[in-house]
């Protein structure tokens, strides 16, 4: 016995490997791949039905859509090597159709696999230590985290260790892999909240007590979907040492008393909602004190073996700002938009954040092709230690850009349509795939998203009006988060045709809020109608330094409903 | 048994690729104007007992019934904004999808 098998044997939900694939790892996914292609030829063969077949194609990521198949890719707290974003871009060229779309979760999707084709790509996944596991089914998805860990200035701690401790724990967790419902993980270690987390079954916040002493915050029972919440707080400082058994306690909590008479209430948070956050946290201490605690005993050396993967790469000593940024701001109106708009500080003088936006105006959100995915994967070689992250506002983070390449990167980016300046701007809209795409859907999003973009095309326009989350979902599902956006939107169907209902005052981060209805739905057509009014009332209300969310708190939504009412009575098509 | 109100055709997803099919008067169709119409209630239950029997023999998968009207040229057009989809593409590329092939939809 080897020792990894050793350790599986002793601690068989422990964490036991490395986000860099061990061979256990490997092997494990490589067996997986090789159960997933038998799976299917015994399909295409007759000897399962659709019924038997589909847990198997569930399980390893690949739904049945509106059009095709679709195959949704995992990536880890959304960290990618170059060559696994390269990889991801050849089997967009040879399995699909030359582009994938990075989704809310910070995964990918592929639109068009075919199920006969799906052990190769699974195959050519594992080869770049990538899968489809636990992208689908009533288990604890993929872990997601801040998309600046490691590199904020605000940071406590990188999020990345515990969230690949925590990928370790769940994978294949054999109590939880039929849960009541899907289970979804955030987590943040930063004082700005990035990651959502209170929007997530369960969110981690890694703090810091008066001891000086790192744990976590855990909140449970936040969610979108029908019915939103906020999460609430179950543990107020959990120590590292008795992390992983908090979360087991709280999964055992949620997996027996969930409710699996009614999926639309099997969630934990209408277990939370029911039973209100004090019982919970009764139930969950309960478990805790009864539980054998030892099979989830912090292991430190494990753990900072994990962290050693995420250590800091190889800086250089710099100047706190760059003169040749400077100078080629100077020089170039686009890129200094470019710096003002998408780089952000960085914990290492000289070096800065890069948000690489897929919201190109009237663009797909999230959408990037194949080629794009590759001159990705070239700048992060060539400007960024080879880095890459997916940002649940799909879009793509180089995190480690030193400012004196920040000009050569833009160039690089622009010439691959790829350097639009608009991060957190009114135009980098979440958008789930909607009707276009998705066979749950009741309407189309990216169109909606499309005509707003296009609508607010005067990029000095956007930066007038300054941050402003904008997001859209085709079904109550809410996939495209709109109930944290500052203005969400969300599509019905109402009388056999898409309609559009508006909400205001959402916020997915620490202050978070769901946001309200504005009135009753719109048609398609009107809705870049009466966002470009909101915004315009916003404008011409707001105070010194206030975004949008912040002058909808200060005033109300009345205000706005009003205006809108306003609007329509001059006769304004809205 | 619900009431019958509109013309309609079987639609499914291939089981090797998952392209849309539309059954018609011998077989699976990649283009629903070569769907086999139901114009009365007992033509749609023997689409559907025709659907189930394919569904067994592992051709298809998610066959449904979808209302049609039928325009000039006698070619049957879903009703539904859904299925409207489903018939064409993605209404963001144009380029994919069966509005793509020949003889766009």
């Amino acid at each position: 016995m080897t020792a990894v098998d050793l350790r599986v044997a002793q601690r068989p939900n422990a964490p036991m490997t490395t986000y860099r694939y061990d061979e256990y790892d490997a092997a494990f996914v490589s067996e997986r791949v090789a159960e997933f292609r038998e799976q299917v030829r015994r399909r295409l063969a007759g000897a399962l039905t659709e019924e038997e077949f589909r847990p198997f194609r569930l399980m390893n990521g690949l739904y049945l859509q509106l059009h095709a198949y679709m195959l949704r890719v995992a990536i880890p707290y959304g960290t990618l090597t170059a060559r696994q974003m390269r990889r991801l871009a050849d089997i967009a060229d040879r399995w699909d159709k030359g582009y994938g779309h990075f989704t809310t979760r910070q995964n990918l999707q592929y639109n068009w696999p075919k199920l006969v084709d799906t052990p190769d790509i699974l195959e050519s996944l594992a080869e770049v230590e990538m899968h489809a596991i636990q992208t689908s089914g009533n288990c604890i998805r993929n872990v997601t985290a801040d998309h600046f860990a490691g590199v904020a200035p605000d940071e406590i701690e990188d999020p990345r260790p515990t969230a690949e401790f925590l990928r370790q724990w769940s994978s294949l967790h054999s109590e939880f892999s039929f849960l009541p419902r899907k289970f979804k993980i955030a987590v943040t270690g930063a004082e700005h909240d990035r990651a959502a987390i209170l929007v997530h079954d369960i969110g981690l916040r890694i703090v810091k007590n008066d001891a000086g002493e790192i744990g976590y915050q855990v909140v449970v029972g936040g969610g979108l979907g029908r019915s939103p919440f906020i999460g609430k707080v179950v543990g107020n400082f959990v120590p590292r040492e008795d992390l992983l058994a908090f979360l087991e306690a709280i999964l055992r909590v949620y997996n027996r008393f969930g409710r699996r008479d009614n999926k639309y209430k099997a969630r934990v948070k209408i277990l939370v909602h029911e039973r209100g956050i004090d019982e919970i946290r009764a139930a969950v201490e309960a478990e805790f004190a009864a539980m054998d605690r030892s099979p989830f005993a912090h292991d430190s050396v494990e753990f900072e073996r994990i962290a050693a993967f995420f250590a800091p790469p190889p800086y250089d000593s710099l100047p706190a700002t760059s003169a040749s940024m400077r100078a080629a701001k100077l020089e170039s109106p686009a890129f200094s938009n470019f710096v003002d708009v998408n780089v952000g500080a960085h914990k290492i003088p000289g070096y800065a954040i890069v948000t690489v936006s897929l919201k190109p105006i009237g663009g797909v959100p999230g959408d990037a092709t194949s080629d794009q995915m590759r001159v990705l994967a070239d700048a992060s070689e060539r400007f960024g230690f080879g880095e890459l992250r997916v940002s649940h506002e799909q879009n793509i983070i180089l995190p480690h850009v030193k400012q004196d390449d920040l000009f050569a990167l833009w160039r690089m980016l622009d010439a691959a349509g790829l350097a639009t300046a608009n991060a957190g701007l009114v135009s980098d809209i979440i958008s789930c795939p909607g009707l276009d795409y998705c066979s749950l859907a009741t309407a189309r999003s990216i169109p909606i998203a499309q005509a707003i973009s296009k609508r607010f095309s005067d990029m000095s326009r956007q930066r007038r009006i300054g941050k402003l989350g904008v997001k859209i979902s085709g079904c109550i599902n809410a996939c495209g988060h709109h109930h944290v956006g500052a203005i969400g939107i969300l599509g019905l169907e109402k009388k056999g045709q898409e309609s559009y209902q508006i909400t205001l005052g959402g916020d997915p981060t620490f202050s978070a809020s769901i946001g309200e209805i504005l009135g009753p739905g719109v048609t398609a057509e009107q809705v870049p109608d009466v966002v470009e009014h909101l915004v315009d009332y916003y404008l011409a209300e707001r105070e010194e330094g206030e975004a949008f969310i912040d002058t909808w708190r200060r005033i109300g939504h009345a205000r706005f409903k009003d205006v809108l009412r306003r609007e329509g009575e001059d006769g304004a098509d809205i | 048994m619900p009431v019958f109100k509109h013309p309609q055709i079987l639609i499914a997803s291939n089981l090797t690729d998952g392209e849309v099919v539309f059954l018609g008067s011998s077989g699976w169709e990649r283009d629903h104007r070569r769907a086999r119409v139901a114009r009365k209630a007992d033509e749609a239950t023997e689409l559907e007992t025709l659907g189930k029997r394919d569904i067994s023999a592992n051709r298809v998968v998610d066959v449904y019934l979808a209302d049609v009207e039928i325009g000039s040229d006698g070619a049957p057009t879903p009703l539904h904004y859904r299925e409207k989809m489903r018939v064409k593409g993605p209404s963001v590329r144009l380029d994919l999808g069966k509005q793509a092939d020949e003889g766009a939809l």
